[in-house]
C-alpha cells in the first residue's frame, strides 16, 4: 500500500503512546545498563535522521535553486517562455501542465475511486471483497515505468483513434477539447495514466474508512426504511466525508509527483495550449527529462527551481491529508 | 406489485384498508407495506447506484488484466533463457541480444538498499513503539516519515544527486542510498503496526523478571515480530524495484554489460524500459517489454505474496 496506511498509522501512533505512557506509569521498562542507554541511543539517533533527511532535501534543493531564484524572484513562476540559450527561463507552462494533468485525473479519480470502496464495502460479499480488493491495490504496485510504457505504445494509440474523437464531435465546444492530436500523446493521456495509479490510493484508503462506520449506524438506516443507496448518502458518506478528503490528497500528492509515466505519454511541449489533446509537460516530466541534458548552470538551477515549487506543492497536499486525518481519526473515536 | 392498479386493487381486497379509505385514508394500516411509486424509484436509484459502483470496481480490474495481458502478450515472443541472460546488443536499434546486466544490477541495487532500509526502518520503528511514545519528538518523526513517503521520489533523485553525484558522477551507491530513502518510511510504519501487536503482557512478562529492554526487544519483541518485518521488507522491496525517477539521475549512464562496481553507474531494468521505450524503434520495443515482464513478474509476485505472509504473521500475533 503506497499511501494507503496512513491511518493505520496514525492509529498505531496513539496506541503506541499509550502503551509507552502506561509502561511510564507503572515504573516499568527495567533497569537501564549501559547496554540499555546505548540502544536507546541508537534507536534516537537513527530516528532522528528521518527529520535530518527531510531538512537536507529541502536545504540541498533550496540551495541548488538559489542561482535561478535571486535572477528570477517569484516572476519564475508567471513567466511562459523556456529558452535556456537566451536565459530566459520561466515555470508558467509546467504549473500549467501539472494543475491540469491533476486537475483531470481528480476530477476522474475521486469518484472511481469512492465508488469502488463503496463497491467493496457496501456491495460485495466478504468473499468478493478479499478477492477484489488486493487486485485493485495491485494496480498501484505497477511500476510507473510499465504503466508510462503501455500508455505510449497501446493506449496512446487508442486514445487517438477512438476517445479524442469522440469528445471533439460532443464537446469540441469548449476550448480544452480541440482537433485530436497526431500522436495520441498529450495532458490527457498523461491525465488518464495518472488516474490509473491514484485510483487504487483512493479506493483502499476510503474502503478503510466506510468498514469503521458503525454496523449499527447503518442496521439503524435500514430499519428506518432506507435504501442501500439512502444509507451510503445519508449515514456513511457524510461521517467519512473529510476522510475521503484525505485520501483525495494522498493521491493528489501521487499525481503531482509522477515524473516517469508522465514524460512517457505527455509528448514533450514547451508552450501553454487550450487544447488538452496538446502536448504538455508538468513540473515533475520537465525535470525528469531535462537535467541530465541541461548545459546550463542557471538552466540547472531553474530545474531545481521547479523542484522547489514541486516540493511545496507536495509537501502542502500531504500535511493537508494528515491533518484532515487526524482530526477524522478522533472523530471516529468518539464515536464509538 | 408496485404499480398504481396493484395499490387500488390490493385496497379494494383488503377490507381493513377500505374502511381505512372510508375514515378518509388515515387508518390504513397496509400502506406502509405496499411500495409506493416513490419508495419504487428509491429503489431504482439504489440499484442504478449499486450497478454504477460494481461497474468502477470491473472497471479497475479491466485496466489491470488489459496491462498485464499487453505485458504478457507483447513479451511471449522475446522471452528466452538467452533474453536473460545475454548482454543488450550494442545500439538499440539492433535485433537480438538480452537484459542481464540489467537483472543483475537491479538485483544488486536493491539488495544494497534493503541491506542499508530494512536496519534502519526497523530502529525507527522500535524507537517509536519502546521509546518515544507520545512525546513530541516522536510526533515529530511520525510526521517526518509521512512526509518522506509523500515526497515526490524525483526529488529524493535530486537530493542525492546534488550530495553525491554533482562534480563525482553517477554511482550505484548513489542510486541505493536513494532507493534506500524511499523504502524507509514503508518499513518503519509496516514494523510499527507489527510491533504494536506483541502482546502487552510478553513486555510486562519481561519487564517483571528485570530484564533490560535491549535483552527483552532482542529476545522477546523482535523474535516475535520477525515475520512482519521480513514481509514488510518484501513490500517495500517490491515498491522500490519499479522506481525509476530517480535512477535517471543516479544510475542511467550504463556500458551494456554485467557491473558489480558499486562505484559507477549500475544498469538496471527501469531504466532500460525507460530508454528502449524513447528509441522507437520495433528491436527496442521488443526487449523493453521483455523487461517489463521480468520486472511485473517479480513485482506482483513479491507483492501478492508479502500480503499473505503480512496477513498470517498479523492472524498470529493477533492471536
Amino acid at each position: 500500500m503506497p499511501n494507503g496506511s496512513q491511518s493505520a498509522a496514525v492509529a498505531a501512533e496513539r496506541s503506541s503512546g499509550l502503551l509507552a505512557s502506561a509502561r511510564r506509569r507503572a515504573g516499568l521498562g527495567g533497569a537501564e545498563g549501559l547496554g540499555d542507554l546505548l540502544f536507546r541511543l541508537l534507536c534516537t539517533l537513527v530516528a532522528l535522521l528521518a527529520i535530518a533527511v527531510l531538512i537536507a532535501i529541502v536545504y540541498e534543493l533550496v540551495q541548488g535553486a538559489r542561482p535561478a531564484m535571486s535572477r528570477f524572484g517569484l516572476g519564475f513562476l508567471v513567466h511562459e517562455i523556456w529558452e535556456p540559450n537566451f536565459e530566459k527561463l520561466g515555470a508558467l507552462t509546467y504549473i500549467y501542465g501539472t494543475v491540469v494533468t491533476c486537475f483531470v485525473t481528480m476530477l476522474l479519480a475521486v469518484p472511481l475511486g469512492v465508488s469502488i470502496a463503496l463497491f467493496l464495502s457496501t456491495v460485495a460479499s466478504g468473499r468478493v471483497r478479499s478477492v477484489i480488493g488486493p487486485l485493485v491495490e495491485m494496480l498501484a504496485a505497477i511500476p510507473s515505468v510499465i504503466l508510462g510504457f503501455w500508455g505510449l505504445v497501446v493506449f496512446a494509440p487508442f486514445l487517438r483513434d477512438h476517445v479524442e474523437p469522440f469528445l471533439h464531435e460532443a464537446l469540441g465546444f469548449l476550448p480544452f477539447f480541440g482537433t485530436p492530436s497526431t500522436t495520441g500523446q498529450g495532458l490527457f493521456t498523461a491525465s488518464l495514466i495518472l488516474t490509473i495509479m491514484v485510483v487504487p490510493i483512493v479506493a483502499a484508503i476510503s474502503r478503510d474508512l466506510f468498514l469503521t462506520v458503525p454496523q449499527e449506524m447503518r442496521d439503524g438506516a435500514i430499519a428506518l426504511g432506507a435504501t442501500r443507496w439512502e444509507v451510503v448518502r445519508g449515514v456513511i458518506l457524510p461521517s467519512t466525508a473529510s476522510g475521503v478528503v484525505a485520501a483525495s490528497f494522498l493521491g493528489l500528492g501521487r499525481a503531482l509527483g509522477e515524473a516517469i509515466a508522465v514524460l512517457q505519454v505527455i509528448g514533450g511541449g514547451n508552450s501553454i495550449k487550450a487544447s488538452w489533446f496538446e502536448p504538455g509537460e508538468t513540473l515533475a516530466s520537465k525535470i525528469a527529462i531535462e537535467i541530465l541534458g541541461a548545459p546550463f548552470k542557471l538552466q540547472k538551477s531553474s530545474l531545481f527551481y521547479l523542484g522547489v515549487i514541486l516540493l511545496v506543492l507536495g509537501l502542502l497536499s500531504n500535511l493537508a491529508a494528515r491533518a484532515i486525518m487526524n482530526r477524522f481519526d478522533v472523530h471516529v473515536q468518539a464515536a464509538r | 406489485m408496485s404499480t398504481v392498479e396493484a395499490d387500488t386493487a390490493a385496497e379494494l381486497e383488503d377490507p381493513i384498508g377500505a374502511l381505512g379509505a372510508l375514515a378518509g385514508e388515515h387508518l390504513d394500516p397496509a400502506s406502509p407495506l405496499t411500495p409506493s411509486r416513490s419508495l419504487r424509484r428509491r429503489h431504482i436509484v439504489s440499484r442504478v447506484m449499486e450497478g454504477g459502483q460494481t461497474a468502477s470496481a470491473l472497471l479497475a480490474l479491466a485496466v489491470l488484466g488489459i496491462v498485464v495481458w499487453s505485458v504478457v502478450e507483447h513479451a511471449a515472443g522475446v522471452l528466452s533463457i538467452d533474453f536473460l541472460t545475454k548482454n543488450p546488443p550494442l545500439q538499440v536499434e539492433l535485433p537480438g541480444g538480452g537484459i542481464g546486466p540489467e537483472i543483475v544490477g537491479t538485483a544488486l541495487l536493491m539488495l544494497v538498499a534493503t541491506a542499508i532500509a530494512a536496519p534502519v526502518g526497523v530502529l525507527i520503528a522500535l524507537y517509536l513503539t519502546e521509546f518515544g511514545g507520545t512525546s513530541r519528538t516522536a510526533r515529530a518523526i511520525g510526521l517526518a516519515l509521512d512526509l518522506l513517503n509523500g515526497t515526490p521520489t524525483i526529488l529524493i533523485g535530486l537530493f542525492i544527486f546534488l550530495l553525491l553525484v554533482v562534480g563525482t558522477g553517477q554511482s550505484g551507491y548513489a542510486a541505493a542510498i536513494a532507493l534506500a530513502i524511499i523504502m524507509v518510511p514503508l518499513i518503519a510504519r509496516a514494523v510499527q503496526e507489527v510491533l504494536l501487536l506483541v502482546p502487552l503482557g510478553m513486555r510486562e512478562g519481561a519487564d517483571a523478571l528485570g530484564v533490560t529492554r535491549w535483552r527483552a526487544v532482542r529476545g522477546i519483541v523482535l523474535p516475535s515480530a520477525l515475520g512482519g518485518i521480513v514481509t514488510a521488507t518484501i513490500l517495500a522491496l517490491a515498491r522500490a524495484a519499479g522506481e525509476t525517477a530517480p535512477l535517471i539521475l543516479l544510475s542511467s549512464i550504463f556500458a551494456g554489460t554485467v557491473s558489480l562496481n558499486l562505484g559507477t553507474a549500475v544498469p538496471n531494468i527501469p531504466i532500460y524500459i525507460l530508454n528502449a521505450s524513447e528509441s522507437a524503434s520495433p528491436y527496442g520495443f521488443e526487449r523493453a517489454w521483455g523487461a517489463a515482464f521480468v520486472l511485473l513478474t517479480f513485482i506482483l509476485l513479491a507483492s501478492l505474496g508479502g500480503r499473505a505472509l503480512l496477513a498470517r504473521s498479523r492472524r498470529k500475533l493477533a492471536g
